[in-house]
């Protein structure tokens, strides 16, 4: 009896967090005006194929330069070089931390840290600014990089380093490895879990910006999906109806590369942040 | 292979704690040497400064002649085998035999061959491809022993290898250990806080107390002559007993007991006695003195009884053939004596 009650509940879970994803699928696989009418779908529409190739590959947008699959490759360019720069920016900072005695290591550690009681939210002014004089505005370069210091990925690291054991930094000097050896050869391999789990997390971060790549770029080729939804909706001009259907369509499309991504990494996602492999 | 120096070795930790005090020990090629002493005694200390993996406050550490006290753990041709084996998980055994070579730039060929033949002798050949967390505690064991074989290096460091291991384990591997240091006649520094261990292991052994070498010796010499009330007491087991006396003439005296020693010279005034339990026998006839039996622990062959004799707390190892009554009365062989100064716990040549 027990046993079903708790698939109720589980039910009861997967019901609540999955319904709005249907009704945003149903619903982008109806025309524009149906929408406009009756809301949102629970039902399958029929105009599945034309929405989403219309939103995949045909030029939209304020100047009509964007397609779908071009915001598509921003967000994917964004969310992989934020987490791939974010990882191995933070591996970096925690090595020096952990391993490397030096003047005030302690200091720099808990510098980096409070960095977390400063979310870009506060600092867009002045990161804009360093931005711009650097000429960085309208590059993926300035879309990435001033976010890529990580104090949330320098902890994590900095924590897993510590629970090596000391003995195998003294197996690997016997063994003559040096310092970029040891981070190589050993450092690394054991981070892989941790490594996936916080590409997961920073993808997904770095996947939804919206604020930062709204600020950065004004170019409409460098849009990603997540503005694109908002784009779309932008185009109340007259009596013409925003293309409810295509906002439903590419919502469904930004969500879909997370959704893989943790699908993909989930083991190791948990691994990652549950057992260690020592 | 080489001989290894350590000249007035001494290690200051900040806030002037001593942890080696100016150690000296001089090891010949191919001498398996046991450095053996109580937790927090140096010990491991002594030997990580001999890797390199600690710095030497004052003294110097010589391999093969060449002082290494600036040198690099990884350039002083040694090889350590850790307490807790140290092998790098993500490996298999293989590559984790094989990763000292490939750093030195060692060729392919030679890699393997070395690999191979240390698998063989350490029968580790079906394990080749695993890796470490599929094997069980002795065969890491065999595999830290085989990453420092393979290296062929002037001397192997052995830092508590056995500890984590189980009794029974522990045995094979000591024996194991000690043929294999037999075969390949590389010098070997051992540590390790079992008296047992260095007992059946050493060539010589190195007993040490609080940073300092309180005796170098061979295992049988520094059992029957042990140099101090503290090696008397650490090395043996069940420990030697101890006992205050004073003695006059050819008679000793505790509690309100004597026992009387013949042919024999002996230390006047006050000293400590120590008498193996071995060493001490079943009287006859009423001689000797007056012993109570607190409990008896069985060993199968041996039987060690717990007593005392006028307060003095005695263990007396005796044969388990005849049932005993609570009050017995032991007597002692004068040749197998130990005394040591009452002050200084050191050892009195008679």
């Amino acid at each position: 009896m027990k046993k079903y009650i708790d698939h109720l509940i589980l039910i009861i879970g997967v019901v609540f967090m999955m319904g709005p994803v249907v009704v945003a699928f149903m619903t982008s696989t109806h025309d524009a005006a149906e929408i406009h009418m009756q809301g949102l779908m629970t039902t399958w529409g029929g105009h599945f194929a034309e929405t989403y190739d219309e939103v995949l590959f045909e030029k939209g947008g304020f100047t009509g330069q964007v397609t779908g699959l071009a915001m598509l490759k921003n967000s994917f360019i964004l969310g992989i070089g934020f987490a791939v720069g974010k990882i191995v920016l933070s591996m970096l900072a925690a090595y020096g931390i952990v391993y490397f005695r030096f003047r005030m290591g302690v200091v720099f550690f808990w510098m980096i840290f409070t960095t977390l009681l400063l979310p870009l939210e506060v600092r867009i002014l002045p990161s804009y600014m360093v931005m711009s004089k650097l000429h960085l505005i309208d590059t993926y370069s300035g879309l990435i990089v001033p976010l890529l210091a990580s104090a949330t990925g320098t902890f994590y690291f900095r924590q897993f380093f510590k629970s090596v054991p000391d003995e195998l930094l003294e197996a690997a000097r016997i063994d003559g490895a040096g310092p970029f050896k040891f981070f190589i050869d050993i450092l690394v391999p054991l981070s892989r879990n941790m490594v996936a789990a916080i590409f997961v997390i920073m993808f997904v971060y770095g996947w939804n910006q919206y604020l930062w790549p709204m600020l950065m770029t004004t170019d409409e080729s460098f849009f990603t999906l997540v503005r694109g939804i908002k784009q779309i909706l932008l185009v109340w001009v007259g009596s013409q109806i925003p293309d409810y259907n295509q906002a439903f369509a590419l919502a469904v499309l930004a969500m879909l590369p997370p959704i893989l991504v943790v699908i993909i990494f989930q083991s190791w996602f948990i691994k990652g942040l549950t057992e260690s492999d020592k | 292979m080489a001989n290894i120096q350590i000249a007035n070795v001494s290690k200051t930790y900040a806030g002037d704690i001593h942890a080696v005090k100016s150690v000296n020990i001089d090891i010949a090629d191919g001498e398996f040497i046991v450095l053996v002493g109580p937790s927090g005694c140096g010990k491991s200390t002594l030997l990580r400064m001999i890797a390199g993996l600690e710095t030497i406050t004052s003294g110097t550490a010589s391999i093969g002649g060449k002082i290494v006290n600036k040198v690099e753990p990884a350039e002083r041709d040694i090889a350590m085998v850790f307490q807790n084996y140290a092998l790098y998980p993500h490996m298999s055994v293989y590559a984790n035999m094989a990763y000292g070579l490939k750093n030195r730039g060692t060729p392919k060929a030679e890699i393997d061959a070395r690999v191979k033949e240390a698998v063989r002798m350490l029968e580790l050949e079906p394990y080749l491809d695993r890796k470490p967390r599929a094997l069980s505690g002795g065969q890491r064991q065999r595999v830290a022993m085989g990453r420092a074989i393979v290296r062929k290096p002037a001397a192997f460091l052995f830092d508590e290898p056995l500890s984590n291991l189980d009794a029974k384990l522990r045995v094979s591997m000591r024996g194991e250990i000690k043929q294999l240091q037999k075969r390949l006649g590389t010098t070997s520094l051992y540590v390790t806080h079992d008296q047992l261990e260095a007992m059946t292991l050493a060539d010589r052994l190195v007993v040490l107390n609080r940073g300092e070498v309180e005796q170098i010796g061979t295992p049988l010499d520094v059992y029957h002559n042990p140099a101090s009330t503290f090696v008397a007491g650490f090395i043996g087991s069940p420990a030697m007993n101890l006992v205050n006396v004073e003695i006059t003439g050819q008679t000793i005296a505790f509690g309100d007991q004597t026992i009387s020693v013949e042919n024999r010279t002996l230390p006047q005034g006050k000293s400590t006695l120590g008498i193996r339990p071995e060493d001490l026998r079943l009287a006859q006839d009423g001689s000797g003195f007056a012993f109570h039996v607190d409990y008896i622990e069985e060993l199968g062959a041996q039987r060690l009884v717990h007593g005392h004799a006028s307060g003095t707390p005695l263990t007396v190892t005796l044969s388990s053939e005849v049932a005993l009554p609570e009050d017995i009365r032991l007597s002692v062989l004068a040749e197998k004596l130990h005394f040591f100064s009452a002050e200084t716990g050191k050892r009195i040549t008679a």
